[in-house]
């Protein structure tokens, strides 16, 4: 923990110079029932840099991803108010097509969850539902492209017509992630990733972050610092429902402003 | 706990105490208890499990032992002229065209009561029935008219008794069930050669009879096909949409909770309360045909409706919502989260439930005895306004029959019943592994 202090774990991959501004938010509230989840959290999301929340266990930070896409809508008794963007377009608004904004904001879950179906299907499965594919070389086309650059190409060009479930931890969870990408989505949000993984694979998962990086806009929820050291270009802390900072990681992990940021990062608690 | 913390902090405790004895008498007795305990726990469940096996070997082998006898029959040989007289039909006319009316028309029943049939005895041996066989041997061929002819033909159920060993002849005249005159005329048939027993095809092959000889299982079991093919066509696919659309639709409200009690409540109601409402409802109110197999299938519907929602529901609450989150996530719509992945999912445990609920209606027999489904039905049922019976309702007609010769015939009702059933839960087996899935 002394470590990342002295910022020798943090990423040498500084925020790009030019940033586009793809999501914001603006005064999130959400509220569960009558319990308030998150307390007026404003964000700007990029499209170059991948965006890192972090904070203790219950802050709101897997909340607020799923507010990113409508997600929070299958809780019955979750509320959201505020204001949330996409390309300068509200989510929330009346007339927001929920399904198709789950295309554009894609989503990677904590605990790796193909479907019961061959691993060619789990990718082609949103392509074929939103009339992605013409043909059906053009859908084998979108597939081998999806698991390429999910780095797991190599893995399963073979084993196309197996179950994703017979697949390792990693293998699924990058198979999610392909599965994501086969939509051509223009931000991947991913909630907690790699907490159901060993080391080896959650290295894995995290190359293939940066790899996708300025490709799509890309928001990860960890709990891990490190992870988040490594990953992102820019950090957000949360704690107990609001967001008490956001700036470039390597500021947030080196020289944080906020004496709560500070003892989060030190491991004074969380 | 916070009086404890305050006077005494918890560290101070733990410190202060003594080590625990674990090889000490009072652990050593606990030990032993526990052992104890689980000994007279593991023989107990087992000495229920042997019970039950035991009820059940009990009940399928008295059975077996009564019905087994249900499925064979005994037939004598006759040797019988064919008469045009006595018959009434016009030999010339008879191979003509329009000949298979006629002959259908014939008095064979006549001829059989009437002519010699070379027997010899002066008891009546053939069944009232058998008249039938020689109009279907004349029919199949119409030049045996004026000929004479062996045939065999079914005998009357007391002789069947007698073949099978039915009867016990050492004892009193008046409990023995059977004459002297009818065990002499058998034992002279069966020393001539003339008796024979055999597989009963007409009880697989025919409706309800007065005469147990000529008594059949297939009205029934038709009968029962055709309620439960109503009963399918109405209950699953409602349960199963109402089942969807409870779980995944319907916001969480009073309102839905009432829905879900009633329909709980719904699966708990005794049947007899349907026959009931079935009566007034399907019968008086909306006048459709008595003792019909829709009038049954539609009561039976509203009893297997609320299983198939119950089920269902829980089959769709058993996927686990990673698979929802996984298909919106991609921007599937809730439908095709439901129809593509829920369902199938789903779909296992909705169809062995739906099958236990089919299985339940199957042997039901109260409802369909307020709607009419207990008459005495002679004629195989070939549609669902037709009158018809179905198996349990005739293992209930036939047991409360006098005739001797329905004891077996009874027993070998349940019998075919219970092969239903059987048959029933096997698919239900087979349908579970064939599409049950991993995750």
């Amino acid at each position: 923990m002394a470590d990342l202090n002295a910022g020798s774990v943090v990423a040498a991959r500084n925020a790009a110079d030019v940033v586009t501004t793809k999501m914001t938010a603006r005064n999130v509230n959400v509220y569960y029932g009558a319990k308030q989840a998150l307390k007026d959290v404003s964000i700007d999301v990029s499209q170059e840099n991948v965006t890192a929340f972090i904070g203790p266990s219950g802050c709101g930070k897997s909340t607020f991803l799923r507010c990113m896409n409508r997600m929070n809508d299958t809780v019955a008794s979750a509320r959201v108010e505020g204001e949330i963007k996409l390309d300068g377009e509200d989510i929330y608004k009346g007339g927001m097509d929920v399904v198709q904004l789950r295309a554009r904001v894609g989503m990677v879950f904590q605990k790796p969850n193909p479907f019961p179906k061959s691993i060619y299907d789990n990718v082609a499965y949103g392509p074929r539902i939103h009339g992605l594919a013409a043909t059906k070389a053009d859908m084998d086309a979108i597939v081998e492209g999806s698991l390429r650059r999910a780095g797991l190409w190599d893995e399963a060009k073979d084993r196309l017509g197996e179950s994703g479930t017979a697949m390792s931890g990693g293998q699924q969870q990058r198979l999610c992630i392909a599965r994501a990408i086969a939509v051509d989505p223009e931000v991947i949000l991913m909630d907690e990733p790699c907490s159901a993984l060993d080391p080896i694979a959650t290295a894995k998962i995290e190359e293939l972050i940066d790899e996708l990086r300025g490709r799509y806009a890309i928001v990860i929820v960890t709990h891990n610092m490190q992870q988040a050291a490594r990953v992102s270009q820019k950090t957000a802390f949360f704690h107990l429902g609001t967001m008490v900072e956001y700036g470039d990681t390597s500021m947030i992990f080196t020289n944080p402003s906020e004496p709560r940021t500070k003892d989060y990062i030190t491991g004074r608690y969380g | 706990m916070a009086s404890m913390s305050a006077s005494r902090p918890a560290t101070e405790t733990l410190a202060s105490k003594a080590p625990t004895d674990w090889s000490g008498p009072a652990m050593t007795a606990r030990i032993k208890g526990r052992y104890r305990s689980e000994f007279v726990f593991k023989y107990a469940g087992l000495a229920a499990l042997v019970v039950a096996a035991l009820f059940l070997v009990f009940l399928l082998f008295t059975i077996v032992r009564d019905g087994a006898s249900g499925f064979r029959s005994t037939d004598v040989k006759v040797t019988v002229t064919y008469d045009p007289t006595i018959l009434g039909i016009d030999q010339a006319a008879a191979k003509g065209p329009g000949g298979k009316q006629l002959i259908e028309q014939g008095n064979f029943q006549g001829l059989l009561t009437t002519a010699d049939t070379g027997l010899g005895v002066g008891t009546n041996v053939v069944s009232e029935g058998a008249w039938l066989v020689l109009r279907e041997a004349v029919i199949a061929d119409p030049s045996l008219l004026g000929k004479t002819a062996t045939l065999w033909v079914p005998t009357r159920s007391n002789f069947d008794l007698l073949a099978k060993g039915k009867f016990d002849l050492d004892a009193a005249d008046e409990a023995r069930g059977v004459n002297d005159a009818d065990i002499a005329a058998y034992r002279q048939l069966e020393s001539r050669g003339l008796l024979k027993t055999g597989f009963n095809w007409t009880f697989l092959t025919s409706a309800d009879s007065t005469t147990p000889e000529l008594a059949g299982i297939w009205g029934a079991a038709k009968g029962s096909l055709l309620t439960l093919l109503v009963t399918l066509v109405l209950s699953f696919p409602v349960g199963i949409f109402a089942a969807i659309y409870l779980e995944e639709f319907a916001p969480k409200n009073r309102w839905t909770d009432m829905v879900e009690v009633s329909i709980n409540n719904l699966a708990a109601v005794p049947s007899i309360i349907f026959g009931l409402l079935g009566l007034a409802v399907f019968l008086n109110f909306l006048n459709m045909p008595r003792s019909a197999p829709i009038v049954g299938g539609l009561t039976l519907a509203l009893m297997t409706f609320p299983v198939i929602v119950i089920a269902g529901r829980v089959a769709i609450k058993a996927v686990p919502p990673s698979i929802r989150d996984a298909a919106l996530g991609v921007g599937a719509s809730p439908v095709q989260v439901v129809f593509q992945h829920v369902l199938p999912l789903a779909l296992p445990g909705i169809l062995t439930g739906t099958i236990i609920g089919m299985a339940r209606a199957l042997g039901e027999t109260a409802p369909l005895l307020l709607i009419g489904m207990r008459a005495f039905v002679t004629e195989i049922p070939s549609g669902l306004s037709n009158p018809a019976t179905a198996l349990p309702v005739q293992v209930f007609l036939w047991s409360d029959d006098v005739a001797r010769g329905f004891v077996e015939k009874t027993s070998a009702a349940i019998i075919v019943l219970l092969i239903f059933l059987m048959l029933m839960n096997s698919v239900a087996i087979y349908l579970r592994n064939r599409f049950e899935r991993r995750w």
